[in-house]
Parts: C-alpha cells; structure tokens; sequence
C-alpha cells in the first residue's frame, strides 16, 4: 500500500512537471501549428543560465526570475529569426529548424558547462513530508511544483478567456486572415506566444532540474514526455495540457514503478500511439474539419 | 496562372562560341538510354569501378572511412525515399540502425550462416519493424511523426538495457568481421561488402523511384486527398516507403556493425538520428546522388570538429558536442537557406551553365527536374513554356506527377505544351 502511495504521489508530481511542458507547446502549437522540437533544449539553457547565476551568489528567486525573462526573450527571438521566414512553407520545414536548434543549443551548452552531470537546488526542501508514523513520497518542493503549474494554467486560461489580448491571440490562431482585417498585428501575436510559451518551459525546466541529475541532455525525455501529453490533451488546450499531464504523469510513473524505469519511454511511446490511434484529436479536443 | 510567354531573349549571359555551342548541341544528341534499368545499371557499373579504383589506391584507414560512407549512405538512401520522395520523415532512424545491427549480432551468435543471408534477414527485421511503427505513423502529421519517432529513438535504447540478458546490457553484443579472401586486407574487403551493399540498394531505390511505386509516392506527397481519389492506398503507399526507409536503416545498421566489430546502444545516441537527418537535408531530400554528400559529411564532420576544438584548445568532450552542433547548425541554415542542399546547389549551377553554352533558356525543364525533389520549397511556378524539340528529351526527367492532381494541374499542364 506504501509503495503504491508513493507511485501514485510521484505520478502526480511528474504529471505537472509534464503539464508545464505541454503547455509551452501547446502555447505555440495553438497559435502557429509548429511543435517545437527546441524547447526542451531552450528551457536547458535558460536554466544552466540560473545555475551559473547561482554559482555567482546570486539568491535563488532573483536567478528564477532572471531565467524565466530570458525564455520570454529567448521565444520571441527565435520566432522573429527562425520561424518567422518559414511561415507557410509545408509543415515539415519548421519541425526540422525546431531540431536543429535543439541540438545547436545542447551542443553550445555542453561546451560551455560540460557534461558532468550537476545538482540544481531546490527552492524548498525535497525531504518527503511525515504523515503519521510513514514518511511519503511527496516534498514541500512537491507541493510547489503542482502549485506553480497550476498557477501557470489558471493565469494562461485567464490571459485567454478574460483579456483583450487574450482575445486577439484567439482571434489570431482561429484565423489569421480575419483578425488581420479587424485591425490584429497577428505577426507580433505569434512572437507574443512564442515568447509566452518559453517562459513557461524555462518554468518548467527550473521546476525539473531538481528533480534529475542536471546535464545539457536533461529535457530530452521531458520534452518527450510533455509532448505525449500535450498529444493527450489535444494540443490546443491549457486545460487539456494539465489533464494530459497528470494522465502521462500517472502512467509513467506505474510503468516504472511496477516494471522497471528503464520501460518508461516504451511506455510513454505505446500511450502516445494508443491515444493517436483511437483518438488522434486527445482526450479533450473536437473533431476538426479539415477543407481540402 | 501563368500563361505562356515566349521565351525572352538571352541577353543577360554571354554569347557562347559557335565551336562549343556546336559541341554542346552534339554532346546532347549522345543520351542515356531511356530504360531506368539500364541506365541504372550504367551508373551502377560506373560507381562501382570508381569506388574500386579509390579504395586500392588508399590506405586501410581511409579505406575503413570509404565503408562508413558506404553504409551511411545506405541509411540515407532510405531516409531521402521517405522525406523527399513521400514526404514523411524520421527521427527514429537510429533505432532501426540498432534492430539492424542487434539482429546481426544475435544471428552470428546463435545461428551463424552466411553473411549476405544475414544482411538480408537484417534489413528484413528492420523493415518489419519499420511496418510495425509506420502502420500508426501513416496517419500522423510531421509534429505527431517527429514526437513518435523521437521517442522511438530514445525509448529503444533502453529496452537493451532492461532485457540485458538477451541484448549483453551495456557491453553489447560483439560481431565478427568477414574474412577476406586471398592477400586483400580485411578492412578493404568490408569496405567492397559496404559498398557493394549501398550500390544495390541504391540501384534499387532507383529503380523504384521510376516505377509505378515511386509514383505513388509522390503523389501521396503532393495531395493525398487528390491521391486516394486517383485509386492509391494512401497509407498503404505511406507505410511501404515507411518500411523501406527503416530496412535501409537496418541494413546500415547491420554493416556498421560489421564495422565497429560490437554492438551497443551507446552507437546510437538520438544525436546520431538527427545527424542523419541532417546529412540527408545536406545532401538534398529526394536526391539518390545527394546522400553521398550527406554521407561524407557523417563520416568527416566529427573527425573535423575533433580537428578544429584541439586547434581552438576547447578539451577533448567538447569535439562531440562541437560536430553536433554542426549538424543542428547544418540543419537550421539548410531550411532556411537552401532547402534543397547541396545537390540542389549543383543542378542549379549546372543548368545556369548549361544554358549559357548552349543558349537557350532551359529553366523550366530544369526546375520541374530539380522542384521533384525539393520537399519543402513551395512549387516553383515554370514561367516559360519551352519548345516541344527540348520539352521531348527532358520529358523523362520531369516528375511523374499526373497533371488531375488538381492543384498542380495547371502549371504541370503548361509545361507540357
């Protein structure tokens, strides 16, 4: 019973570290139809940029802060360079930029931090919390991490549903062509999301990193695993990210637990193609139509 | 659309001498024969003479070298069918190079026989597995095939760390290199088994770009609304070019097994799988010629990069992750620059020159050759209806795109005319 507490407690925490990554795709992929491939690797780098700010002596929060505005810019800047130029060329063009930035940036920071494999610091201890008698799986670092995902939804949700801009940015992604007519900088609404969607990843590669042994390689199967789940949730909606999330999180954490952490990737790949066979809109999505 | 305009005058270029004009025009009465197979097997027969006279002038070493390109560009062959011909791609690649490789492994430890059977029952496997990932991949868009392919890539690994027993966990799997027959040395012979094995699959590969499958392909790329209505099996069509591309990259993987003399998985990083994407949109998707651009590019940019970072007194790790970054630098300038790489690069010179020796503006015959290939590259417009005598011996070299393909139909039509 123990062990199984402790799977379904790690389930839940993996589930929102995952969340926070599909967001960040779901964020650009709503927008632009681009999955980007590279943002694992940027949110890698902005957070080796807090470590080395760390190393300096500068205090956690203000290095948090510092990496999440330089994902903000990072973002914008790759849309307006990168993606920018590919617009409307077929899909298959910016998928494969997205993976070349991704092994540019691991290149780059693996020769300038090296390999070894580092420990990040946590904000608050990572000691699981005594219930009782029985100490569980589940850290006050935990408690942070479905915190901050959860407060990252509920403040994207609000941007869209309650905002002018959020209304622009949906006008923007449902129909370009529209929202240009009715006066939308639609341009600069992408870079905003591009810009959006990495300060989220670099939310969500300060929340992993301690979590793991911290190289440039440490967001390949987060990424991996966060686009399952924004697979899971349709790739459209916040909403959809957490559940799918949470769902990718739960199951991860059985398969490893229950078989051996070595399946979890074979794992994560038959839950993806089961959900792309049987509902290849995810779990939340519509049907959509598609004018040929 | 367009309409058809008469071809401009040549003003901008030169005019050539009357002598090599006329040397021109007679060097384009000489042409290849119309049958593919035929002229496949010139080229065959030729690059095979031209990789028999490098590899006895060259030393061992460098004859190792030329096997590596060999089996790259095995891989690749593969790939470019699947990116350039149907346009479909894979970043898992490097998985079915490990399902080559370990089915090499396990068959010369349990069964040993003979080595092309081996070879063959490798690709095989591989292919199988390839149809296994590709019946689900047939369906999806690129973001969806490149997530599956990338997680295949990093989840296949590991399952030869959890079933240790059969696949020998970390160390691997050893293989035994063939003997060589008579006074040639042994990496001379593995280096003619590589690229006997890269000449026929791409005389193959060659032969099945002009058949009835290749057409498929390609029109499974261009529409596949319009495809399926034509009467093609659209995920049929897309699970077959699927599981060619992963029996070629099982193929690779088995020779570069033979190669390296063992087999473990740390051989194939994810960095690898993207290397070979990128040395495939070096060389130009689509391109039969291009992959071994591609290929030498995957054999010589690591050695280079450990050249270069001793030169810049960067350490020995940072070598890795200097070649790389080339490649993911390869694969952004690529896109963005010259989608259709290096062979791409060629034709274009080649044809620009063809026309000023002999002329005559050719461009549009070319540009409907070279736009065949070009996955990303949004159509080319052919501005210039050419005459018929010129139109006739290119016509085989002109995509066999069917003009009822809708939204292709009007300019494929024009430069019929």
């Amino acid at each position: 019973m123990g062990f199984f507490v402790d799977v379904l407690l790690s389930g839940v925490t993996n589930g929102m570290v995952f969340a926070a990554i599909a967001l960040s795709l779901v964020l650009i992929s709503r927008a632009t139809g681009v999955v980007n491939f590279a943002q694992g690797a940027m949110a890698m780098f902005t957070t080796f940029v807090a470590y080395s700010l760390l190393v300096q002596g500068i205090g956690y929060w203000p290095a948090f802060v510092v990496a999440v505005a330089i994902g903000f810019v990072f973002g914008g800047v790759v849309e307006r360079t990168l993606m920018r130029p590919l617009h409307g060329r077929s899909p298959l063009n910016p998928v494969i930029v997205t993976i070349g930035l991704l092994v540019v940036l691991e290149g780059v920071a693996g020769s300038i931090w090296g390999n070894t494999s580092r420990k990040f610091p946590a904000a608050f201890s990572q000691n699981g919390l005594v219930i009782g008698t029985t100490r569980v799986a589940f850290s006050p670092f935990d408690f942070f991490i479905v915190g901050a995902v959860v407060a990252l939804v509920a403040a994207i949700v609000a941007l869209f549903r309650w905002t002018d801009l959020g209304l622009r940015m949906r006008a923007a992604a449902f129909s370009p062509e529209v929202a240009r007519l009715l006066g939308v900088r639609v341009g600069r609404l992408y870079t905003l999301g591009w810009a959006l969607a990495c300060a989220a990843g670099s939310l969500a590669g300060l929340l992993i990193a301690p979590l793991t042994s911290f190289s440039p390689y440490y967001m390949d199967l987060y990424l991996i695993y966060g686009f399952v789940a924004a697979v899971l949730g349709g790739l459209v909606s916040p909403v959809g990210a957490l559940l799918g999330g949470l769902t990718t999180g739960l199951a991860i954490s059985f398969a490893g637990g229950y078989i051996g952490s070595d399946v979890e990737p074979v794992a994560a790949l038959a839950l993806l193609l089961i959900v792309l066979m049987a509902r290849p809109q995810g779990l939340l999505g519509g049907s959509a139509a598609r004018r040929v | 659309m367009t309409t058809r305009v008469t071809p401009p005058p040549v003003g901008n270029l030169a005019p050539a001498p009357s002598a090599v004009r006329r040397l021109a025009r007679s060097a384009e009465r000489v042409r290849l024969p119309r049958q593919p197979l035929v002229r496949n097997l010139i080229f065959f027969v030729l690059g095979g003479a031209f990789f028999y006279v490098i590899t006895v002038s060259v030393s061992a070493y460098n004859d190792f070298q030329i096997g590596e390109i060999a089996l790259y560009a095995v891989v690749l062959a593969g790939l470019s069918l699947l990116t350039g011909l149907n346009g479909q791609f894979s970043l898992g690649q490097g998985a079915f190079m490990i399902v080559g490789a370990y089915t090499l492994a396990l068959l010369q430890l349990h069964a040993p026989m003979n080595l092309a059977l081996e070879l063959v029952i490798a690709t095989v496997v591989a292919a199988a597995a390839g149809v296994v990932v590709g019946v689900p991949a047939a369906r999806l868009s690129p973001p969806y095939l490149a997530g599956v392919t990338l997680l295949l890539a990093l989840g296949l690994p590991q399952l030869a760390d959890q079933y240790g027993s059969v696949f020998g966990g970390e160390q691997g799997l050893t293989t035994t290199m063939p003997v060589a027959p008579g006074s040639i040395s042994s990496e001379q012979w593995l280096a003619w088994i590589q690229i006997f094995c890269a000449m026929v699959v791409i005389l193959l590969l060659a032969n099945l770009v002009r058949s009835r499958f290749g057409r498929n392909f390609r029109a499974v790329r261009d529409d596949a609304v319009a495809a399926s209505i034509s009467g093609i099996h659209v995920a049929r069509t897309k699970v077959l070019a699927f599981a060619i591309s992963a029996g070629c990259a099982g193929l690779g993987g088995a020779l570069l097994a033979l190669s390296t003399g063992v087999v473990n998985v740390g051989e194939f990083p994810l960095s690898l799988s993207i290397a070979l994407l990128a040395a495939m949109v070096l060389g130009g998707a689509g391109s039969l010629i291009g992959i071994w651009w591609g290929a030498v590019a995957l054999v010589y940019v690591p050695t280079w990069s450990t050249s270069l970072s001793k030169h810049l007194s960067l350490g020995t790790s940072a070598a890795a992750y200097l070649s790389d970054a080339i490649f993911g630098a390869v694969l952004i300038v690529a896109m963005l620059v010259a989608p259709t790489g290096i062979q791409g690069g060629i034709r274009w010179v080649l044809r620009h020159l063809w026309a000023a020796v002999t002329g005559a503006p050719d461009v549009a015959a070319a540009a409907a050759a070279g736009g065949g290939a070009t996955p990303g590259a949004p159509a080319e417009i052919a501005p210039v209806a050419i005459a018929p005598a010129r139109q006739k011996g290119r016509r085989a070299r002109a995509p066999a795109v069917h003009p009822h393909i809708w939204h292709n139909a009007g300019q494929k039509g024009e430069e019929r005319t």
